[in-house]
């Protein structure tokens, strides 16, 4: 028994050991850019407030080229979000079952893409019937 | 044991984590690439005036509330867990800077909204 | 019909106690063919290459949970995995990561056997029952609802995958979590309220992060994240219903 000295070893940069580990960390930086979307929203409606001149000014920003860059990387991340959220969402819900038969993951990842595409579709349609 | 207060933070990351997954792409392109670049849309879809009428009718600002302030909460949480996933033990100090943002985000949005004047 | 004789390089993780200050890598060239696996080449090198190296294995069939190890960085069975996967380039051999070292290739398993001790992995009747009332009945789809959850043979592969255990120890951990719902969700069983005092703690469900690394690495398709994931709903709710549900509020 004295003779023991069991070792702990450091958890320093764990997530680079392995691809499983950086796909997670990918999955969960993409909370970055949704918060800064979130913040140029923010922006536009506290310039929306303050009147016709702040509103242009914002829109005149988001109309520079580092805007765009920005908007399309994020663009890209969300389509990320939105598949990683899908592909994890069967891990959250308890064992089904449909006909008889159980629930497999794909269906629900499926499902769940499958409506993102309706809704986001849904979504274009709307503001074009709307301007 | 003591039960967790985890639920409240989880329920509003899942809540715009689905709001996110289901119609973030569209709201991105439409607000960020299509209508500054006159894609798609006609140029003004997002005027002054068009706008501030959006923001005039309640389902407008509950749904510019909503986006804002969940996809704040749903970072919020994850840049949260990010933080302790990278090794900072700050507990205390990460929860107040992560949720404190969200929240005040929150209520500077709700605040703007129920304010705006037409 | 010898085939010239086939030579992969294993390098094993050393760790003594009494005479290393921390783990260095030692090598070892073994000889194999094609159907040895990775327990059976630290079998030869334990039998005649150096009777030092120290791992734990039993059954050699994937049944026991015993050897369990990080095969070139991933938790594997060592008796599941084979050295022809390896060739040429050879493989490293180490602890399970996550959990401290004993000795070589042995890890503590103290914490996890405390904390399985502590979930009440047996069934909690709902309501006493006679001897006279005979056997539970249960349907098959009632049996589907836990029968992965059992399949658990407490190889520990979860835990070294689990990034959210090796932070902090204080979390139960998947295996454990899995087994703890394999009694929630048995028909038979009414305990749910007692084991989700842990359950519905920061060291229980919610000391996930849906990684769900446990999942991939575990020999026996438990699906511990899926286990711990499925309960966060159902916590939540209670959560915010507990003031207005029968019962009143719990601690």
């Amino acid at each position: 028994m004295s003779n023991r000295r069991p070792y702990v070893r450091s958890m320093d940069g764990w997530w680079k050991r392995d691809a499983y580990f950086i796909r997670y960390m990918a999955r969960e930086i993409t909370a970055v850019f949704v918060a800064l979307y979130a913040i140029v929203l923010l922006f536009g409606v506290v310039r929306l407030s303050q009147g016709e001149a702040a509103f242009n000014g914002w829109l005149q920003y988001l109309k520079t080229p580092w805007m765009l860059v920005f908007h399309v990387i994020v663009l890209a991340v969300f389509c990320y979000h939105t598949w990683s959220w899908f592909n994890i969402m069967p891990k959250t819900m308890p064992i089904m079952f449909v006909g008889g038969k159980r629930l497999q993951p794909g269906v629900i990842t499926g499902t769940g893409l499958a409506a993102s595409v309706i809704a986001c579709l849904a979504v274009l349609f709307i503001v074009r019937g709307m301007s | 044991m003591k039960r967790s207060n985890e639920p409240i933070f989880w329920s509003l990351f899942g809540a715009g984590g689905m709001l996110a997954a289901l119609i973030g792409p569209a709201l991105v392109f439409i607000t960020g690439i299509a209508v500054p670049f006159g894609l798609v849309f006609k140029p003004d879809t997002m005027s002054y005036a068009h706008m501030l009428a959006l923001s005039q009718s309640w389902a407008g600002k509950i749904f510019i509330l909503a986006v804002i302030a969940l996809f704040l909460w749903h970072a919020a949480h994850r840049i949260h867990i990010l933080l302790h996933d990278f090794g900072i033990h700050a507990v205390t100090a990460v929860r107040i800077l992560c949720y404190g943002s969200a929240f005040a985000g929150t209520v500077v949005a709700a605040y703007t909204l129920l304010t705006i004047k037409p | 019909m010898a085939d010239t004789e086939k030579i992969i390089e294993i390098q094993v993780l050393r760790y003594r106690p009494e005479q290393d200050k921390e783990p260095v890598l030692q090598s070892y060239k073994v000889p194999f063919t094609d159907d040895m696996s990775v327990l059976q080449g630290l079998q030869y090198i334990k039998d005649f290459l150096d009777g030092t190296v120290s791992f734990r294995w039993s059954c050699r069939m994937a049944i026991c949970g015993s050897c369990g190890m990080m095969i070139d960085g991933k938790p594997k069975l060592s008796c599941k995995t084979f050295l022809r996967e390896y060739y040429p380039q050879g493989l490293k051999v180490e602890a399970l990561a996550h959990l401290p070292i004993e000795r070589d290739l042995m890890v503590s398993v103290e914490d996890f056997v405390t904390k399985l001790e502590s979930i009440k992995p047996y069934i909690i009747p709902k309501e006493p029952r006679t001897l006279e009332q005979g056997e539970y009945l249960q349907t098959p789809q009632q049996r589907d609802m836990y029968e992965q959850f059992s399949s658990c043979i407490n190889c520990m592969l979860c835990y070294a995958a689990c990034p959210q255990y090796g932070l902090n120890p204080k979390f139960t951990g998947p295996g454990i979590l899995a087994l703890m719902h394999r009694y929630n969700v048995d028909s038979r069983d009414g305990g749910q309220a007692e084991r989700n005092e842990l359950g519905y703690a920061d060291e229980g469900y919610w000391g996930c992060t849906a990684v769900g690394y446990c999942s991939e690495v575990c020999p026996k398709g438990v699906d511990p994240a899926n286990a711990i994931n499925q309960n966060k709903m159902n916590s939540a709710i209670n959560y915010f219903t507990r003031f207005i549900t029968p019962g009143g509020a719990d601690k």
